[in-house]
């Protein structure tokens, strides 16, 4: 059955009722939007043209053929002029909007500024642009939010009571329907928890270049990185009348890896306590000590012998995405896979945030985790702001490493410990502030209300008196 | 008059040293009895007077107070022979493996040990872990063989959990770790925070006691039965074993025992000593009541959900607090709760008498507890308690209310009975995001039963199967006016998860204006006068008003809105104001165009016109909005008729043939893929195996096949069928509900995957072994309404009990999601120089979400509504 939560977001997307039904059959949303028209189309018939357009997707191919290619460049060209011109009068008019706000002193955060920019250039208001932008600050200021305001809490409920509303079922299809990802609850646990590392790595590996609209050369590197071990590319037969192993390559097979005789044979090598007699079509591998153990052993060696690839990924499956082709796969390297030639370390994405936080920084980790989490729980049809997301991650990679949400992490360094002890594992906090001397300072909230004292959070962060002399002069 | 509020500023934690254990304590105890036989507690005893009292006319020996106001003293047992403190055993081992038993230094140099002084202010200024420091060094001292300073060799200690140590093999003495300990403390000095114990407050010798302190009576009161029998508290066991086998081991050494049995009764002491700390320590048996239940010791009384922390310190129980079962009350305000005339008599407000309300409080309490309320009136409320200015609680009764009420004076507080206006603050649990504690105003009403408002219980996520839920009455000023301003439902229209409203028109309300403005129905005057009485409309009412009409008359003034409706089929091509289907809303200056009011329009989470009117025009407002519309859907729905039954899922027999037809069509094709799947001919998906291809491709089929029946099915349900008009509002169910009922229920499937377990290659005996088919993998093709087969009953059971299963585990996950992210984000809050910062100072975020934009008062998210301020300077505003 479709998951209710992506027919209610298909639909909120302007689909009808039983075409989002029948869509989401097939796909949830985050796979939509990477889904080919071919797929689709083959998948739910004519209405596919409807979905994507709901989805604001462009459909390839099809319409390719339909028109002329000349025609389409010199259209293209003529559109990209006219995309450049409004794009020159648009920095204009944000240049006026930014005028004024340096003025006032005022601030527009900056997607707000260009979305002014943007609507007032098409809808040509340039001589009402000065009231707009102040009735847009006063609009601004209204929506800040108010000081002493416990946005931390407000955050941690947003994001954990949908929890209740997720789906627990570990696996579903995403973006290619050959890899599963955890999804719904469990990822987003598994996200707050920062696991080292995650239980269905996946990557994204966007290409440049060549690489990027050839096939083949698409296909080269996805053979580079998905691992290839030799039961893949042999037949392996284990004669035990003979004590030997025998190896049959499957010459097509390692035609479509491109591996050559060279490669195998290097790789076979690397073999320990064997010998190996290379023959015409087949290799065989004698184990130096004559035994079954040893010959199962080797058996099981040479099945599982990596000839090829990255280490980690199991697998990787190239898909054409608008008009690029674009390589997933199952397990993640992330290290590794950028360093090769012809991929895009731009775009290139995994879903391991420790991966992340290596090789590109905290920052880089912060959005990862952002972006981990907002799209789990988009796909699961849930709304929740992402500044409270924003702030989850904040506080996980605020001293510059990825801290757990959890006793490990973040409650376990608290600066109280009856805070401490008040969550998890309390005797042993309790006994080693003893021995440690702590002194707490009861500047939290968890432990003023043990004690029994207002918090120091909203209301509790002021406080109010009358100045009763001026309240005299007031009545007057 | 009130005297200064005390202020805790800090909380210091330590060890308690022998001398001072002997200085707080009352007295000494020598005897394991607690009473004597005419039940008076023995002197020196554990249940000694000078401890404290627990029953009612004793005195306490040490402050003269009685049972309420002795807060308990601590006494002291002097133990016979030094035992290991089980808590502290790991810090011993670590000083033992660090320090030279001849001289008590770190087996470290001085070159070394300066090293590590230095490194450790660095850690201290880092605010890292003095803790991982600490191992650390005791890894580095460890590793010596020879005591720099006194040349004695180093024997390698061992430690047996949970209290025994070895030096080479031989068994130490607790004896000999004090003495060790307390070369230590004398050589280390202040270095002993290079091994994480603060020297001032936690001497290491300590850490072997030879003097236990005894917790005053008052934590472990006895419990006297219905027999008469004394009950003991587990602690006291606990203290009569370590007190008799102290006492044992005494005298057995004083009487020159051999050693063995000395040392017997010193190890038994040790066991009583550690479980009467943590009886839960491992490897050691518990220790056990008489009854075989294992004794709750300090530890676990502390540990845990059920422990001192969470279920008493976190969460404190109240007064001034009532749970009953909830009701609904479409009649009552979404501000208001309905309260029983029996809870309001229970619960009260304190109210100050001063000069100026005397005379007011004197008839207040005149009317006594229960007084009679005047014809015409159901309830007026009474006094239960006065307290008079010196503190003293009164009663009041019918008998006294007229003496109490000539006595009131200035300065004392009336406790009146709740009545019509109070505010008080109403919750459901469980308490996942703040509405669900959200004030409320008071309606005192008859029967027994809290009534709400329909429209609350989305944030509540209350229904009326038998919910319960609670209710406190505020008791201070501060706190009345911080609830009537921050906490009242109408300031929780919009949520602060995603900035959209989230209390709205639900089921009834949604039907009713879904049928009230469906395209262009007229109604008659008295009809409409009806309706829009019910609304709270009082003004004109023209003499046949459309729908539409009836419902732009309660919309407030400077409405103008465009959007899609719920029941929006999503068009190839939108018609806007021309949809067959009337989806699409147009609402200029507050009058409803063209469209149909549904979920889109006024539902909880979607509702795009309350959400507007929040914005636009306040609370306020938008509260009187919800409850107009309420009361308008459920007048319309009255006046309309709506009902639904099993025959809205009747169809025709022609209907029922193509259903079957496409049914077989599904079967036939299965049977192909499988053919194909065994002649080898089916073609592989790259990446999965041949067996997963085959499963695919037949969950695709009888996916399609669910559709296309469904299809079938809803082309024969029009928009004349409750059923129909309830899915495409908005107000219950969805159209794949329907296509279930009347068409056919579909696969079922556990774990994504078709049914295939049961017996040996197949699911059920019913079918024949490796039988691939639909039927016998869980295709159900009946419909609800036709019943199922037995076995498609079974497999739809099948599916059904994982997702009950489901259920039951996400509760309990995310419920420990949530507690983690709260415990975490509890301390952080917005600064005034707009910074986020945790309670302790340290900066989160320089500005909030990027932007400060409160969510709450967000866009859906977009920080501000740009369309609408172009509009707004547009039209000149």
């Amino acid at each position: 059955m479709a998951s209710k939560a992506t027919i209610n977001a298909l639909i909120k997307k302007g689909l009808s009722k039983k075409l989002a039904e029948k869509v989401a059959e097939y796909y949830t949303l985050t796979q939509l939007k990477k889904v080919s028209y071919e797929e689709l189309e083959e998948k739910i018939g004519k209405d596919a043209k409807k979905v994507f357009e709901k989805l604001g997707r462009k459909i390839e191919g099809k319409e390719k053929k339909e028109e002329g290619k000349k025609e389409k460049r010199k259209g293209k060209r003529r559109k990209k002029e006219e995309k450049e011109e409004r794009k020159i009068k648009e920095r204009t008019v944000k240049d006026e909007i930014l005028k004024i706000l340096k003025e006032r002193k005022e601030y527009l955060p900056p997607i707000v500024v260009d979305e002014l920019a943007e609507k007032i250039e098409s809808k040509k208001l340039h001589n009402k642009l000065r009231i707009i932008v102040e009735k847009a600050i006063e609009e601004y200021n209204k929506h800040l939010m108010e000081p002493f305001e416990a946005c931390g809490m407000v955050a941690a409920q947003s994001i954990g009571e949908p929890g209740t509303q997720m789906t627990m079922r570990t696996f579903h299809y995403a973006g290619v329907a050959e890899i599963n990802v955890t999804l719904g609850l469990p990822r987003l646990i598994e996200i707050v928890d920062a696991r080292k590392d995650p239980s269905t790595p996946m990557m994204t590996v966007y290409l440049e270049g060549v690489y990027r609209v050839n096939k083949e050369k698409a296909k080269e590197i996805a053979n580079k990185i998905e691992v290839t071990r030799l039961i893949n590319i042999a037949e392996i037969e284990t004669d035990i009348s003979n004590m030997k192993v025998i190896v049959k390559p499957n010459l097509k097979a390692m035609e479509r890896k491109d591996i050559d005789m060279n490669d195998l044979i290097k790789a076979v090598k690397k073999l320990s306590k064997v010998e190996i007699k290379e023959g015409k079509e087949k290799i065989e591998i004698l184990p130096k000590d004559e035994n079954y153990r040893e010959l199962r052993r080797v058996s099981e060696e040479v099945k599982n012998l990596k000839i090829k690839g990255i280490d980690g990924i199991k697998r990787a499956i190239i898909r054409k995405e608008g008009n690029e082709y674009v390589i997933y796969t199952e397990g993640s390297n992330f290290e590794k896979v950028l360093e090769l030639e012809g991929v895009d370390k731009t775009r290139t994405i995994t879903n391991d945030i420790h991966a992340i936080y290596n090789v590109l920084g905290i920052e880089a980790a912060r959005n990862a985790i952002i972006n981990e989490a907002y799209e789990t729980l988009q796909e699961q049809g849930l709304n929740v702001d992402i500044r409270h997301i924003m702030l989850v991650a904040d506080l996980m990679t605020s001293d510059g490493t990825i801290r757990p949400i959890g006793r490990q992490g973040i409650s376990g360094e608290k600066a109280s410990v009856i805070a401490r002890a008040a969550f998890e594992i309390t005797v042993d906090h309790l006994l080693r502030a003893a021995r440690k001397g702590e002194k707490d300072e009861l500047k939290g909230v968890a432990e003023n209300v043990i004690v029994g004292q207002p918090i120091k959070l909203g209301t509790g962060s002021v406080e109010l008196a009358i100045d009763v002399k001026k309240l005299g002069k007031v009545k007057k | 008059m009130t005297p200064a509020k005390k202020v805790i500023g800090e909380i210091v934690f330590g060890l308690l040293s022998p001398e001072k254990i002997r200085k707080m304590s009352a007295t000494r105890i020598i005897t394991p009895d607690t009473y004597d036989e005419d039940g008076f507690p023995i002197e020196m005893g554990l249940m000694d007077t000078r401890l404290g009292v627990i029953e009612p006319g004793l005195r306490c020996k040490t402050c003269g107070q009685r049972v309420r106001d002795c807060p308990g003293h601590f006494g002291h047992i002097e133990l016979a022979m030094p035992v290991i403190h089980v808590g502290f055993a790991k810090t011993i081992y670590g000083i033992l493996k660090a320090t030279c038993r001849a001289c008590g230094n770190l087996l470290l140099n001085q070159k070394e040990i300066e090293k590590f002084r230095k490194a450790y202010e660095e850690v201290v200024r880092r605010g890292e872990n003095t803790s991982n420091f600490a191992k650390e060094v005791i890894k580095q001292a460890s590793k010596a063989s020879k005591c720099p300073y006194c040349g004695k060799e180093k024997l390698p200690i061992e430690y047996d959990k949970p209290t025994t140590f070895r030096e080479a093999g031989h068994k130490m003495t607790p004896s000999e770790v004090r003495e060790w300990l307390e070369k230590v403390s004398e050589a280390l000095g202040d270095d002993l925070k290079l091994l994480d114990i603060n020297p001032k407050v936690a001497r290491p010798e300590w850490m072997v006691l030879t003097v236990l302190p005894v917790p005053p009576v008052t934590t472990r009161p006895s419990i006297t039965l219905e027999t008469g029998e004394r009950s003991e508290d587990d602690l006291t066991h606990k203290l009569v074993d370590i007190i008799r086998i102290n006492q044992r081991l005494q005298e057995n050494r004083d009487a020159g025992a051999p050693q063995l049995i000395v040392e017997d009764l010193w190890e038994l002491l040790q066991y009583h000593v550690t479980t009467y700390f943590d009886n839960q320590t491992s490897g050691i048996p518990p220790a056990r009541h008489r009854s075989g239940r294992a004794l709750k010791t300090l530890a676990q009384r502390l540990k845990g959900k059920e422990g001192r922390f969470r279920s008493n310190l976190s969460g404190k129980r109240v007064n001034f607090s009532a749970r009953t079962v909830i009701s609904p009350d479409p009649n009552i305000s979404i501000n208001e709760v309905g309260v029983p005339i029996d809870v309001a008599r229970e619960l009260t407000v304190p109210i100050k008498v001063t000069p100026h309300n005397l005379e007011e409080m004197k008839e207040l309490v005149k009317r006594g507890p229960n007084p009679k309320p005047p014809a015409g009136v159901k309830y007026i409320p009474g006094v239960n308690y006065v307290i008079r200015p010196d503190g003293r609680r009164v009663k009041v009764t019918e008998e006294n209310a007229n003496v109490v009420a000539d006595r009131l004076e200035p300065g004392a507080i009336v406790e009146r009975q709740l009545q019509d206006g109070d505010i008080v603050l109403f919750n459901r649990q469980p308490s996942l995001h703040r509405m669900s504690m959200m004030a409320h105003k008071v309606r005192v009403l008859p029967y027994k039963t809290f009534r709400l408002n329909l429209a609350v219980c989305p944030p509540y996520n209350a229904d009326f199967d038998g919910d319960e839920m609670n209710l406190h009455v505020l008791q201070s000023e501060e706190a009345r006016a911080e609830a009537e301003i921050l906490m009242k439902v109408q300031e929780h229209i919009l949520s602060p998860r995603f900035g959209g409203a989230i209390i709205g028109a639900i089921h009834d309300h949604i039907t009713g204006c879904f049928l009230l403005t469906y395209k262009d129905k007229k109604f008659k005057k008295d009809d409409a006068i009806r309706m829009l009485s019910a609304a709270g409309y009082r003004g004109k009412v023209e003499d046949e008003m459309s729908g539409k009409d009836i419902f732009s008359k309660i919309l407030p003034e400077g409405i103008n809105l465009e959007y899609k409706a719920k029941a929006c089929v999503g068009c190839e091509k939108c018609l806007k104001e021309k949809c067959p289907y009337d989806a699409y809303v147009v609402i200029k200056d507050s009058k409803l165009i063209t469209g149909v009011i549904d979920e889109k329009s006024i539902g909880a989470f979607k509702g795009e016109i309350i959400e507007y009117i929040t914005r636009k025009f306040g609370n306020e407002k938008a509260r009187e909005f919800i409850d107009r519309v309420t009361k308008l859907g459920i007048a319309a729905i009255m006046i309309i008729g709506f009902t639904t039954g099993i025959d809205d899922e009747d169809i025709p027999e022609e209907a029922q043939l193509q259903i079957k037809e496409e049914l077989e069509k599904a079967k036939r094709k299965i049977q192909q893929l499988i053919k194909a799947y065994n002649e080898g001919e089916l073609e592989q998906i790259p990446g999965r195996s041949l067996e997963e291809t085959l499963e695919m491709e037949i969950m695709r089929v009888t996916g399609r096949a669910r559709d296309r029946t469904g299809e079938i099915a809803s082309k024969h349900l029009g928009m004349d069928n409750s059923a129909v008009i309830m899915a495409r509002s908005g107000a219950r169910g969805s159209m794949l509900n329907l296509s279930q009922m009347a068409g056919c229920v579909g696969q079922q499937a556990v774990r994504g995957e078709r049914i295939h377990r049961g017996y040996r290659n197949r699911t059920l005996p019913h079918f024949k072994k490796g039988d691939l088919g639909a039927e016998a993998k869980g295709f159900v093709s009946s419909s609800y309404k036709k019943g199922l087969s037995p076995t498609e009953y079974f497999f739809h059971s099948m599916g059904g009990r994982e997702g009950l299963v489901d259920t039951a585990v996400r509760t309990s996950r995310s419920g420990y999601m949530q507690r983690r992210l709260v415990n975490a984000l509890e301390n952080i809050k917005l600064e005034e120089d707009g910074t986020v910062r945790t309670t302790t100072g340290e900066i989160v975020q320089f500005t909030y979400g990027e932007d400060g934009v409160d969510p709450m008062r967000s866009i859906r998210g977009k920080a501000i509504d740009v369309d609408l301020v172009l509009r707004e300077v547009e039209h000149g505003k």
